[in-house]
């Protein structure tokens, strides 16, 4: 088996695990960087808004400050976030949006004088300043108190990934595109690498590193509905959660966003609704009105997401063959607006749905859109548990965005921490030494041959890998979606310990031979099971509403016993992740209040 | 009324000595909104697994999906089954190399192109963590964005006759970039530099002028423009060492 050398090992080559390589590779380290597809196609291309950075150059932006945009982002996570990992990175944001413009993305900037926005779908006008003309711009997010938003057109995502990936190119980063990471070599203390699957061959490779980076994105696809492109199935926290050792925070902090369009789950911007486009049902009635007198459609995105899901429990949801969902009406808003202040919406509904929003309904449901969870690390990015093992960006549980995440803070969140973090690890790999044991680099790659060809061969069983998963994905939209209960989470961990069971039973349909998808999916799929299980069993102990986190059963925030991270552990042989708590932050600037939006009881801290 | 759909497929794993490139044929049933990104995951989930093609984003930004639909190079992703007649046939994208079925390798072809064309800003400016960032007109921040929109889907190289006469080609991906970075004020190389890149038949004089690129790009990028710009801009540059005068 080849065995590979390196200082750094990143596990996903998107914006974080790029960023992190960057500043490692600048202070003179070698990084190899692990993609399941060319890097440039990494989820963090399909980012369009942009990132939130307190400039304020832009004159709605005017007054903002990193201490607005902290009170905005702790407000956000429903006092979820770690405040001191919220003001770091605060801090750092505006830095490092102007060192990507040093980089080279075309950040869209300001033009002095008066011009035309858009706000609530009505047109106003307001006047740059002369001394800001040609300074980075910012645009309008929902739930921030200023525009903060730095965007390049309609693409922020992809120009920031291929400045990123150019600037890695330059650097010397070397990236193993089609590779897969599907087991940690480590000694339950520290970090020793990864074994490595080649997704055009098949063959599996040792990579042994100093330092392992886990920057994987986020677990959307343990959802069937989700926003996130088809590789987000969380196989990085997987990994992590194998050995035992390392930790998963707030896995039951998932948040859902309400226009996913069906069939294929793209995103329609909350812009239609906020421009008075309007949900209709199977009767073509608009019931949000009903739910929400005061603001109907406009309610924030968790209120508008239970609400249609509580709509379709009363039969009203249309039957389609990809399942049940609702309209979204824009018909009323006319051509002139569609075509071109809708362009976005106008072109994924003629694109991908073959419909014409002027003329047609399009059909939406609320949708996984993003991951809070993931590998708990400390403000440095360093993994509980394991030495040696760091992590970023939507795979990591930093903890940035608490129980719910603000637009723009995520693509942000990649690229600060990703320079933060990518410090650190360089600061750690100065001077650190380690042994490799060839021993345990044999055991793993021994353990993993022999479970891939288990499966393979069929000797564990017949199990079809593709129901397991839809078995999986049942169990979720029931048990653990936008609204969670303590009856359907309690079948719902008991149905998923015995899909689990199921998914120790995988045997393939096909030969498995070079760059079988069957076979990925299958060595991937008890990993899949046991985050689903993390979600489902951190969601049914937490008896309280916090961010995107709502119970039916006890709707109040509880300070008093849950201002809290969960943790989750997989112990060697279990079938239900061990969890324990540690308090959301230790450093406190901002004291629980309300959040100024969606409402709900607080129980408060004991004083 | 539903159609029934006949897709025949190129199927060949190279990884297996024992595979011989040929063409399969599956049945599907259509639905509405059906595209090939939901036709292709059926027909691997429902009737053979094991079936090699490429999605990731499924929502055309990614340029993963790209192949050849009834001899076309195009986007799966946002190809609708309704805009195809009921009878589909889909090969792998030519030039680059097979990584099974539909599957192709994108990433080395691309990465080797941007390591050629040294695709990022070459400047002595350093970063000054304290400083304000430098001013930039909107408008050429726009310019550059329009050209920084290639997806590297390689529906473009693989539709390029130069590119599948010869390997070295850098084809109408390459060009693009060039041209991305020459627009871009950031970037200190001057045209006498590009040409190094460029001026050569592996480079801006091997284009036949097919037109093709353009024509398959589901970006809509200006590929023959700006292929055409800078071969001018080429051209004036080996004006200009030819003349005692120039520079």
């Amino acid at each position: 088996m080849q065995i590979i050398h390196t200082d750094l090992l990143t596990i996903g080559a998107g914006l974080a695990g790029e960023r992190c390589a960057i500043e490692v590779a600048g202070a003179g380290f070698s990084v190899v960087c692990l993609s399941l597809v060319p890097a440039r196609r990494s989820h963090s291309v399909a980012a369009q808004g942009g990132m939130q950075a307190a400039l304020g150059n832009a004159i709605m932006g005017d007054g903002d400050s990193p201490d607005v945009h902290f009170l905005d982002t702790v407000k956000g996570s429903d006092w979820g976030a770690d405040q001191e990992v919220a003001r770091m990175f605060v801090e750092a944001a505006p830095i490092e949006m102007r060192r990507l413009a040093h980089w080279g993305v075309p950040w869209n900037r300001v033009v002095a004088g008066t011009h035309t926005y858009w706000k609530g779908g009505k047109p106003f006008d307001a006047t740059e300043k002369a001394e800001n003309h040609g300074l980075i711009h910012s645009r309008a997010f929902g739930g921030t108190a200023k525009w903060r938003t730095c965007y390049a057109s309609d693409g922020a995502g992809h120009a920031v990934l291929y400045t990123m990936d150019n600037r890695a190119a330059q650097l010397g980063v070397t990236v193993h595109d089609r590779s897969e990471a599907v087991s940690l070599i480590h000694d339950g203390e520290t970090c020793h690498g990864a074994i490595v699957r080649c997704l055009r061959t098949g063959e599996l490779r040792a990579y042994l590193a100093r330092a392992t980076l886990i920057a994987s994105g986020g677990y959307g696809r343990i959802y069937r509905a989700s926003t996130n492109a088809i590789i987000c199935e969380g196989t990085g926290l997987s990994l992590a959660l194998d050995t035992g050792v390392a930790k998963l925070g707030n896995m039951e902090a998932v948040q859902f966003h309400p226009t996913g369009t069906v069939p294929t789950d793209i995103l329609v911007t909350e812009g239609c609704r906020g421009d008075g486009g309007t949900l209709l049902d199977r009767d073509e009635y608009r019931f949000m009105p009903d739910y929400e007198p005061d603001k109907a459609e406009l309610a924030s995105r968790d209120v508008v997401s239970r609400r249609m899901i509580e709509h379709m429990r009363t039969g009203k949801g249309v039957q389609s063959p990809y399942g049940e969902h609702l309209w979204l009406d824009i018909r009323h808003l006319g051509e002139q607006h569609i075509r071109t202040k809708l362009r976005e919406v106008d072109e994924i509904c003629q694109n991908f749905l073959g419909i014409d929003p002027l003329h047609q309904l399009i059909p939406v449901r609320p949708t996984q859109h993003y991951s809070m969870g993931g590998v708990r690390t400390d403000k440095t990015g360093a993994a509980y548990g394991l030495k040696g093992l760091f992590s970023a960006g939507e795979s990591a549980c930093w903890d940035l965005h608490g129980f719910n995440r603000l637009g723009g803070n995520s693509l942000a969140e990649t690229v600060v921490a990703g320079g933060i973090v990518g410090r650190n690890i360089a600061e750690f790999l100065q001077g650190y030494d380690t042994a490799f044991s060839t021993a345990h680099v044999r055991e793993a790659a021994t353990r993993d041959e022999a479970r891939i060809g288990r499966i393979v061969s069929g000797a564990d069983g017949k199990e079809s890998v593709y129901a397991v998963r839809e078995a999986m994905y049942d169990i979720l939209e029931r048990a653990a979606y936008v609204f969670r209960n303590g009856k359907d989470l309690t079948w719902g961990v008991q149905a998923l310990q015995e899909v689990h069971e199921r998914a120790q039973h995988i045997g393939l349909a096909s030969d498995g031979v070079g760059a079988n998808a069957e076979l990925a999916l299958a060595i991937r799929m008890p990993g899949m099971v046991r985050l689903a299980l993390c979600v489902c069993h951190g969601a049914l102990m937490r008896t309280e509403s916090r961010g995107s986190h709502t119970r039916e059963d006890f709707p109040e925030r509880n300070d008093r016993d849950w201002l809290n991270r969960t943790l989750a552990s997989w112990r060697p042989g279990a079938d239900l992740p061990h969890l324990d708590y540690e308090p959301a932050t230790s450093y406190v600037e901002l004291p629980p209040g309300d959040r100024g939006y969606g409402g709900g009881k607080i129980i408060p801290a004991a004083s | 009324m539903q159609r029934s759909l006949t897709f025949n497929i190129f199927r060949h794993n190279p990884q297996d000595p024992a595979s011989v490139p040929h063409m399969d044929t599956y049945r599907l049933d259509e639905t509405d909104s059906m595209t090939l990104f939901i036709a292709l995951h059926r027909l691997r989930e429902e009737q053979d697994p094991s079936l090699k093609f490429d999605f990731c984003c499924r929502a055309g930004v990614c340029g993963s999906c790209a192949m050849v639909i009834n001899g076309r190079p195009g986007l799966a992703c946002h190809t609708k089954t309704r805009d195809l007649p009921a009878t589909i046939t889909l090969l792998p994208l030519p030039v680059f190399k097979l990584v099974g079925d539909l599957a192709v390798d994108t990433g080395t072809w691309f990465r080797a192109m941007y390591q050629r064309t040294e695709s990022w800003i070459h400047t002595r400016a350093e970063f000054e963590p304290a400083a304000q960032e430098a001013r930039m007109e909107n408008e050429v921040a726009n310019a550059i964005y329009e050209l920084d929109r290639c997806i590297e889907c390689g529906c473009c190289v693989a539709a390029c006759g130069t590119a599948n006469l010869r390997p070295d080609f850098l084809a109408p991906a390459g060009f693009i970039r060039v041209a991305r970075f020459a627009a871009d004020p950031r970037d200190e190389r001057t045209d006498a530099d590009f040409y190094e890149i460029i001026g050569s038949d592996e480079g801006i004089f091997g284009c036949m002028g097919l037109l093709a690129c353009e024509d398959v790009c589901p970006k809509h990028l200006p590929l023959q423009n700006q292929l055409g710009y800078l071969r001018r801009k080429m051209g004036l540059t080996v004006l200009k060492k030819l003349l005692p005068f120039g520079g």
